[in-house]
C-alpha cells in the first residue's frame, strides 16, 4: 500500500535566545492512504511541529516530508487542519466559518455547490440548524465540531487534528469520538491525530505513535486491531486495557520515569 | 433605539442644566463668574453665524487630522504588530512622544509654521490622537493567536490575505476602543491650538475673542457647543462602531 504521509529521517532545531532548542530527531512516520495515525508523546515533546512540517507550515532543518508521492516544500491547499482551541471568525456565522477554505483553496463547484456541502458537514456532525449561529453562542463542543467541518469543507487529502478535543470535558470528549467515527465513514480521510489522552488513540486511530522526550524520535509504534475497540464499552476490554498498558508503559519510557527496555523500536 | 434609551440622558442634561441655573441664582454670582444657562440663549442667538462657520472649522480640522490618525496610527501599529523588532524599537519612542505634554507643543507648532492655521490645527490634532490607535492595532495584530494564521496559511493564503480575512476584523474592536480615546484627543488637540493661535479659527478662536471682549455668555456659550459637538463625534464612532464591530458585543443571555 503507497503511504500518503511518509516522514523520513526528520530532525528540526529551534532557535531560541538560549541557543538552538532540538525538537525532532530522526523521526519517522507513514501513513497509509485511508490511515489514521495518533501520536502521543510528553508535553513539549514536538508534535505540533510534527504537524506543521505536515502542513508545509515550516521546513525540517534535515530529512524529508512526503505527501502523496511530493516532497512537501510549503503549504499545500490538500491538508486541513484542527486544533485545541477552535479558532473560529467570530464576526462570522458558523457555515461562514466553515466555507472559509473555500475562499483560500481554488475550487470549481459553484457557491451553491459549496454552500450545500458545508450544510451537509454541519449536518453530519449535528450541527443541522446552527448555521446562521455565530460561534459565541455554541458551547465549546459544538465549536470544534464546527472546527472540524471546516478542516474538511475543501475535501483535504489529509486531516491535521492537534490535540483538538483536549480541552473539553469528558462526557462531551466521548461524543465527539463518536462523530469521528461516523465522519470517518462517510468521509474517508487519511489522518493525523496528535493527542495525549491514550483512551482517545486507541479508540480512533488505527496506530498509535508514540515519540520520545524531546528531541523527540519515533519510540513506539502500536497497531490497533481492525476490530477495535470502535465504541464506549470496547475500552474497558482487556485487551483494551493490555493496549492502554503498553502505552502507558511506553510514555513512562518517553518522560524519562522508566528506563528503556530492550524490544522498542 | 427604544424610547427609554434616548429620553432618559435628555432628562439627565436637562436636570443637570436646571441645578446649573439654580446655582447661579442662589450664589448671586455675576456673569463674569459664571454665566448661567439663561444666558447662554441670547450668546446663541446673537452669533448664531459665528457659531455655525467656527463650529465647521473645528470640526472639519478635528476629523481631518482624526483621519489621519487612523492612517498612520494603523500602518504603524501594522509595523510593530507583524515585526518584533520594531515594535522593540518603535515602542519606547512613541510612549516618550506620548509622554509629551501637547500644552508644550502648541506654541512651538505655531511658531514652526506660522499663517499655515489650517495645517497646523489639524497636525495637532494628528499628533495628539496617533498613539492610541497604533498601540492598540499593533497589540491587537500581535496577539493574534498562532492558530487563526496556520488556518489560511496551510491552505497557501498569503499573509495579505490573512491580515484581511482575519488579523484587521479580529482587531476592529480594539481599534474602535482606541478610536474612542483618539475622537476626543483629537477634539482637544484642534481646540488647543485655535485658542493659542493668534488669529485663529474655530470655536477655539471664538472662545478667545470672548474672552478679549469680556463676552462671559459667549464663552459659556462656546464650552456648551464644544461639548456638543464632542458628544456628537463621539458617538458617531460608536454608530460605525456597531455597524464594524458589533459583532464583539456579548449578547445578555
Ligand atoms: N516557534 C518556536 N520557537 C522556539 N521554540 C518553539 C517554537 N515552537 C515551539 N517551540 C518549543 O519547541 C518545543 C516543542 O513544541 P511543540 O511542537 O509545540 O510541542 P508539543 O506540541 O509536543 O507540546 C517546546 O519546548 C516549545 O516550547
Ligand atoms: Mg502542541
Amino acid at each position: 500500500m503507497e503511504n500518503l504521509i511518509e516522514i523520513k529521517g526528520v530532525r528540526h532545531a529551534y532557535t531560541t535566545a538560549s541557543g538552538p532548542l532540538p525538537v525532532l530527531d530522526g523521526l519517522e512516520l507513514a501513513v497509509p492512504e485511508g490511515g489514521f495515525v495518533a501520536v502521543v508523546g510528553p508535553s513539549g515533546c514536538g508534535k505540533s511541529t510534527l504537524t506543521r512540517l505536515i502542513a508545509g507550515l515550516m521546513k525540517p532543518d534535515e530529512g524529508e516530508v512526503w505527501l502523496h508521492g511530493a516532497r512537501v516544500t510549503g503549504p499545500r491547499a490538500t491538508v486541513g487542519m484542527a486544533f485545541q482551541n477552535p479558532v473560529l471568525l467570530e464576526w462570522r456565522s458558523i457555515l461562514k466559518n466553515v466555507m472559509l477554505p473555500l475562499e483560500i483553496v481554488p475550487t470549481k463547484s459553484s457557491r451553491a455547490e459549496q454552500e450545500a456541502r458545508a450544510r451537509y458537514l454541519l449536518d453530519l456532525v449535528g450541527l443541522a440548524g446552527f448555521e446562521d449561529k455565530k460561534p459565541s453562542e455554541l458551547s465549546g463542543g459544538m465549536r470544534q465540531r464546527a472546527s472540524l467541518c471546516r478542516a474538511l469543507v475543501h475535501k483535504p487529502e489529509v486531516l491535521i487534528l492537534d490535540e483538538p478535543f483536549g480541552a473539553l470535558d469528558a462526557f462531551t470528549r466521548e461524543d465527539l469520538w463518536q462523530t469521528m467515527h461516523k465522519v470517518k465513514q462517510e468521509e474517508p480521510f487519511t489522518g493525523v491525530l496528535i493527542t495525549h489522552d491514550l483512551r482517545e488513540s486507541i479508540f480512533l486511530a488505527d496506530q498509535v505513535v508514540v515519540l520520545s522526550g524531546r528531541p523527540a524520535r519515533t519510540q513506539y509504534v502500536l497497531d490497533v486491531p481492525q476490530t477495535g475497540p470502535r465504541d464506549l464499552d470496547h475500552l474497558y476490554t482487556t485487551e483494551a486495557a493490555e493496549m492502554l498498558a503498553i502505552l502507558r508503559h511506553q510514555i513512562e519510557i518517553a518522560q524519562g520515569r522508566a528506563p528503556a527496555d530492550e524490544v522498542s523500536a | 433605539m427604544s424610547w427609554r434609551k434616548i429620553a432618559t440622558p435628555l432628562i439627565a442634561i436637562l436636570v443637570f442644566l436646571a441645578l446649573w441655573e439654580a446655582l447661579v441664582w442662589a450664589m448671586g454670582w455675576p456673569n463674569y463668574r459664571m454665566a448661567s444657562p439663561s444666558d447662554l440663549g441670547p450668546a446663541y442667538t446673537k452669533y448664531w453665524e459665528l457659531f455655525l462657520v467656527n463650529g465647521w472649522q473645528t470640526l472639519w480640522r478635528t476629523v481631518v487630522g482624526l483621519l489621519l490618525a487612523v492612517i498612520v496610527g494603523t500602518g504603524i501599529g501594522m509595523v510593530m504588530g507583524f515585526s518584533r523588532t520594531m515594535r522593540d524599537a518603535l515602542y519606547p519612542l512613541l510612549v516618550g512622544f506620548n509622554a509629551i505634554p501637547k500644552a508644550t507643543v502648541v506654541p512651538i507648532v505655531a511658531l514652526m509654521f506660522v499663517g499655515a492655521h489650517d495645517f497646523n490645527t489639524v497636525l495637532i490634532a494628528f499628533m495628539i490622537s496617533f498613539f492610541p490607535i497604533a498601540v492598540s492595532v499593533s497589540i491587537g495584530l500581535s496577539t493574534l493567536e498562532p492558530e487563526y494564521r496556520d488556518i489560511l496559511r496551510s491552505l497557501g493564503a498569503s499573509q495579505s490575505t490573512v491580515f484581511w480575512k482575519i488579523a484587521l476584523p479580529k482587531t476592529l474592536p480594539e481599534f474602535f476602543g482606541a478610536l474612542k480615546v483618539a475622537v476626543t484627543l483629537a477634539f482637544i488637540g484642534t481646540n488647543l491650538m485655535e485658542i493659542v493661535s493668534p488669529h485663529g479659527r474655530g470655536l477655539g478662536a471664538l472662545f478667545d475673542s470672548g474672552k478679549t471682549n469680556s463676552d462671559y455668555p459667549l464663552m459659556f456659550a462656546v464650552l456648551i457647543a464644544l461639548a456638543v459637538l464632542g458628544i456628537v463625534l463621539y458617538y458617531v464612532v460608536v454608530a460605525l462602531e456597531k455597524i464594524f464591530a458589533g459583532w464583539a458585543e456579548r449578547q445578555p443571555h
